[in-house]
């Protein structure tokens, strides 16, 4: 699995490449964790767009983000999940924390927009 | 019932054959012509149950032993099953409890078995404390389209 990487202002965007399984997982986290210290991102796309292959194992990676997340006051956004995708995270009940979009650009929008009208963000 | 084809796989208890397993998985269904929803249901679980046994059955020893087998009979029925002989499952119950996890906080979902139960037909969870786990999962391919 690979992953990349995009800020804009202080958000994180990571595309996800390949498939996302217990093996792959580790490597993500660490890698997630690390760029969102590093860049201090304060909200978080996780885009499943180009992901192969996912398993319950996807479902900690977003949920330990979460945590993380939550603590800066942040928002996560999960983008480009598919119908397979979709129906693993939503299982485990991932989009009652976390919220789903089209496309990052879309969760960027989202973000701009309630900056716009005022809010903390 | 007759049997079309059957499989057996001894590998190692690393997650590098997590991704073998499935792939073996899924190729040992192609003959039956498997829809790609099926194909990706059967993946994901085996993936589950094998990911299971790495992380739980053995707690990082890569020299473990996991048996998968597959065996497909002649009504499109097939039967996955994946064995270790590692610590064993104290209690089944509480496993299955979708959430419920003894994995490392907030990393692992506890969303194993009922991944398995939602994507297979018939699952079977039989464990000795001690002694190993096995794992018994059926798949009926549909085969109602008829042409």
């Amino acid at each position: 699995m690979e992953i990349r990487f995009e800020m804009t202002e202080d958000i994180l965007i990571a595309y996800l490449f390949g498939e996302l399984d217990h093996h792959s997982a580790g490597e993500i986290r660490t890698s997630l964790d690390k760029t969102m210290d590093t860049f201090r991102a304060k909200h978080l796309i996780l885009d499943f767009g180009k992901v192969t292959f996912m398993d319950s194992a996807g479902i900690g990676v977003v949920m330990g983000r979460y945590n993380r997340v939550h603590e800066k006051g942040g928002r996560i956004f999960v983008s480009g999940a598919g119908n397979y995708i979709y129906r693993i995270l939503e299982m485990a009940g991932v989009f009652t924390i976390t919220e789903l979009c089209k496309s990052p650009k879309e969760g960027i929008q989202i973000l701009e927009k309630a900056r716009e009208s005022g809010g903390e963000v | 019932m007759e049997y079309v084809n059957q499989i057996r796989l001894e590998m190692q208890s690393c997650s590098e054959n997590e991704a073998l397993a499935r792939t073996v998985a899924a190729s040992f269904v192609a003959e039956m012509d498997p829809t790609m929803e099926e194909l990706t249901e059967i993946r994901t679980a085996i993936s589950e149950a094998v990911s299971n046994a790495v992380i739980h059955a053995y707690g990082g020893d890569r020299k473990g032993l996991i048996i998968l087998e597959a065996a497909l009979l002649s009504d499109g029925k097939v039967i996955f099953s994946v064995e270790d002989k590692g610590r064993g499952i104290e209690d089944i119950e509480k496993a299955r409890e979708p959430l419920f996890t003894t994995g490392p906080a907030g990393e692992r979902s506890g969303m194993g078995f009922t991944v398995m139960e939602s994507f297979m037909d018939k699952l079977q969870v039989e464990s000795t404390p001690g002694r190993g786990t096995r794992i018994t999962m059926v798949k009926l391919l549909d085969r109602s389209y008829g042409f």
